[in-house]
């Protein structure tokens, strides 16, 4: 066995607090060590030839590289070993950066650190076997999970590529939130103009295959080859047969909330939640149905010429394989009754952003004229809140929601256009403005417009008469602000939707402090996740505008593209591998496998019926706790090995 | 008298080694190092893929090889990259704490946290802090075995 020992100045990072000479000069004594070495950047070119040299000259066959995190340069290393024929497991990285030489600055501490961190990595490189990368097929279809305009777009593009996509949307239509929104900032064009033939291209596409109404429930395997099982939940409505005739409607005795328009209409209990959705058919509300149960009703039935209604209709699970999944599950607002002070649940016309929406939208409940929900006059005085239960890290969501600032300032700049005579007025801590066009959109409305921008925040909101008394703080003259308002509207922020959560579990997904789903590097891998295979879209990783969240949904799809375009990939050599003949079979490791990999068979060993472990090396993502559990040492995790980490443990415990 | 064993505390350097899981807490100690927060050297760490690697074995061990104090850190319960195996950790690592109590092992000196990968100030807090507690435990002297090579 011949170990090469290099180790890294990265200019000054390292070798100003390590005394890298001092290492190199112990590392030759350490055992196998046949060359070492100090190079000023081991990961550029000519660090990468210096490694190649030596591996060919000295037949070196285990490399030790003292240098950054494991994180950084890894995959760069190994790539090395393979171009000289080596296998890339026989490579053992010391973090002598990040852990040791930017966090001491006490030299020689620092570098006796470094020098037993090296040591181990020397005896542990002396314990590493070539590992075998084994290869699997890849089914050349993708799943996008949540159908909102990240969902759409990253379908649309994959299908464009070539792959059959399946779009598994909860509700009955796809759309989402911004299919409730009335215009767009900075454009000001009409939000349901832009996204509307995208759901249509979406529904006629060739290569898409639409679930609405259906929710992922199992997902199985591994990247390139995941089996899902979908629940496609009923609508009751058979959607090829029925004509979008609004016949049923009218005879339907049951009204409720219409949701779309959050709740300011009404709606039956069959109903069609806007007059674009996709798909376009007409649904029935089995919580408020007296067809599905109980059976006392059947008044649609009775009408419907094209015999379209089903109320036997029973959830049905498909199955689906596919080689790749995009989660577009999306966000939700922040419920806003949180917030006791602002009034929202008990004072009529304190509304939240998204309420507002619906309220100046032509195809709202209002007809596009700004009325207020009690006595539905004409507001002639509107406050707008900022930061309503956002950057408040003591009671509510501590972070930026980045749109809010934008939609609030686009809601005064529709109100000053459609009441003329009106008074707009913002509450704000600070405006942000980053995007494309933004902070002009900001200075429009603030000097064209005459919307009025208070730097303060609101502390209280009270029912005044037929006024809502607004108390708050203009921090830029000191003064107390008191005015009466005819309506507020309270910027909420966004929060991970409760589809976010259920397949951030379902997936085992890891999600960051504030419920949204962790991306696999913050900024380099901003729509990978940390399980090989899925892909992030859209807010489910945080607040987003549209524009970033459709580029993020083409950049994950175009992820997803990379892996349906292989036809094997290669999966990692840090395995579980059972010794048959350690093995008693008593099952230890298989409970303590979370993913099912471990399977206890019997097998026939010397004329004898013996159960051992089993594992599929497809399913085991190589965490090792098996490996922990067994109490024979049958079982190890190749690359992580017990006397691999034992020979450290030694290394590092010596003084 | 009491001075004298101050200053031999305030002299020893405690050994602890650290086995901290490749997607939370490696990496929280690698932002500890991107934010260049300064901490004592006295852990050494050892990275495993999941904190639910750690064999309780591993924990004996150390203490037999020369450490001092051990130090088990995975991901924040519920956010486990392989699901549970941070919940399989904590299991083993307070039955082994009671063993420990048995042998006349101080169970302080193993400790469990969670760090995750954006908590690197949380890191460097860990360190000092375990660092501190195992100086006042003093040396581990009860098991140490003699090097075999």
């Amino acid at each position: 066995m011949k170990i090469g020992v290099y180790v890294c100045e990265c200019g000054s990072n390292i070798a100003s607090t390590v005394d890298v000479e001092d290492l190199v000069e112990q590392a030759k004594e350490f055992p196998y060590v046949e060359v070492s070495r100090v190079y000023k950047y081991v990961c550029s070119d000519p660090g990468q030839v210096l490694i190649k040299q030596d591996i060919e000259e000295k037949q070196l066959d285990r490399i030790v590289v003292a240098a950054c995190s494991p994180r950084m340069h890894e995959p760069t290393f190994r790539a090395v070993l393979e171009d000289m024929g080596l296998n890339p497991y026989v490579l053992e990285i010391v973090n002598i950066r990040e852990q040791v030489s930017w966090v001491h600055d006490d030299k020689s501490k620092g570098t006796a650190k470094a020098a037993s961190l090296l040591k181990g990595a020397v005896l542990r490189a002396s314990l590493m076997h070539p590992l075998e990368r084994k290869k699997v097929g890849v089914t050349h279809n993708a799943l996008v999970i949540g159908g909102g305009i990240a969902g759409i777009q990253a379908s649309l593009d994959l299908a464009d590529m070539g792959f059959d996509t399946t779009l598994v949307e909860k509700s009955a239509t796809i759309g989402g939130k911004m299919s409730q929104l009335d215009k767009t900032f900075p454009t000001l064009d009409c939000s349901q103009c832009i996204l509307s033939p995208k759901m249509v291209d979406v529904n006629r596409h060739p290569n898409i295959d639409l679930l609405a109404l259906s929710e992922v429930v199992e997902v199985d395997g591994y990247v390139g080859n995941f089996k899902v099982k979908i629940k496609k939940n009923p609508s009751y409505v058979l959607a090829d047969k029925c004509t979008l005739c609004d016949d049923c409607v009218p005879v339907c005795p049951v009204i409720e909330h219409d949701e779309y328009n959050q709740g300011f209409s009404p709606r039956r209990a069959i109903y069609i939640p806007y007059p674009q959705a996709v798909p376009a058919s007409y649904l029935i509300d089995p919580n408020s149905c007296l067809g599905i149960d109980p059976l006392i009703c059947s008044k649609c039935k009775d009408v419907c010429g094209p015999e379209a209604i089903d109320f036997d209709m029973k959830p049905e699970i498909i199955e689906k394989e596919v080689g790749a999944i995009i989660v577009a599950t999306g966000y939700e607002p922040y419920p806003i009754e949180n917030i006791g002070e602002y009034g929202y649940g008990t004072i009529p016309d304190v509304i939240s952003g998204l309420d507002f929406e619906r309220i100046v939208s032509a195809s709202g409940p209002t007809d596009g004229t700004i009325r207020r929900p009690s006595d539905g006059k004409i507001p002639k005085t509107v406050v707008f809140v900022h930061c309503a239960g956002s950057r408040d890290p003591s009671k509510h969501l501590p972070y930026c929601s980045k749109v809010c600032c934008m939609y609030a300032t686009k809601h005064a700049l529709q109100y000053k256009h459609l009441v003329h005579d009106g008074t707009a007025i913002n509450f704000f801590i600070d405006i942000r403005t980053a995007g494309k066009d933004y902070e002009e959109f900001y200075q429009r409305a603030a000097e064209e417009d005459q919307v009025i921008y208070i730097r303060g925040k609101v502390s209280e909101v009270f029912q005044d008469g037929d006024k809502i008394l607004v108390k708050g703080a203009d921090t830029l003259t000191g003064e107390t602000v008191e005015l009466h308002a005819d309506l507020v509207v309270l910027a909420t922020g966004l929060m991970p939707s409760a589809g976010t959560k259920e397949i951030a579990s379902l997936l085992n997904l890891s999600v960051g402090m504030n419920g949204f789903i962790r991306e696999a590097h913050p900024k380099l891998k901003p729509v990978d996740t940390a399980i090989s295979g899925v892909f992030v879209a859209g807010t489910a990783t945080g607040p987003k505008d549209i524009p970033d969240a459709v580029s993020s949904a083409s950049g994950a799809a175009s992820r997803a593209a990379g892996i349906l375009a292989q036809d094997e990939l290669e999966i990692e050599g840090t395995v579980a591998q059972v010794d048959e003949d350690l093995c008693r079979g008593c099952g230890l490791c298989a409970e303590a496998c979370p993913y099912s990999a471990i399977e206890i068979n019997a097998i026939n060993k010397y004329g004898h019926a013996l159960r051992v472990a089993f594992v599929n090396e497809a399913l085991c993502k190589g965490c090792g706790s098996c490996a922990a559990a067994c109490l024979n040492g049958a079982i190890n995790q190749l690359g992580y090995t017990d006397s691999q980490i034992l020979a450290l443990i030694g290394a590092l415990g010596e003084e | 008298m009491s001075t004298k064993k101050n200053t031999e505390l305030e002299e020893f350097e405690p050994n602890i080694i650290g086995f901290l899981c490749s997607w939370c807490s490696y990496a929280g100690a690698d932002l500890a190092g991107t934010s260049r927060i300064q901490y004592p050297p006295n852990v050494k760490i050892i990275k495993v893929m999941c904190s639910g690697r750690v064999n309780p074995m591993y924990i004996i061990n150390a203490f037999q090889q020369g450490a001092d104090g051990v130090l088990v850190s995975g991901c924040h319960p519920g956010d486990c990259h392989y699901t549970h195996g941070n919940y399989l950790a904590r299991r083993r690592v307070a039955t082994m704490k009671k063993l420990l109590e048995f042998l006349g092992i101080e169970p302080e000196r193993v400790r469990m946290t969670w760090v995750s990968a954006a908590e690197g100030r949380k890191y460097a807090d860990v360190v000092r802090e375990v660092t501190e507690d195992i100086k006042k435990l003093g040396p581990m002297t009860k098991i140490r075995r003699e090097k075999e090579w």
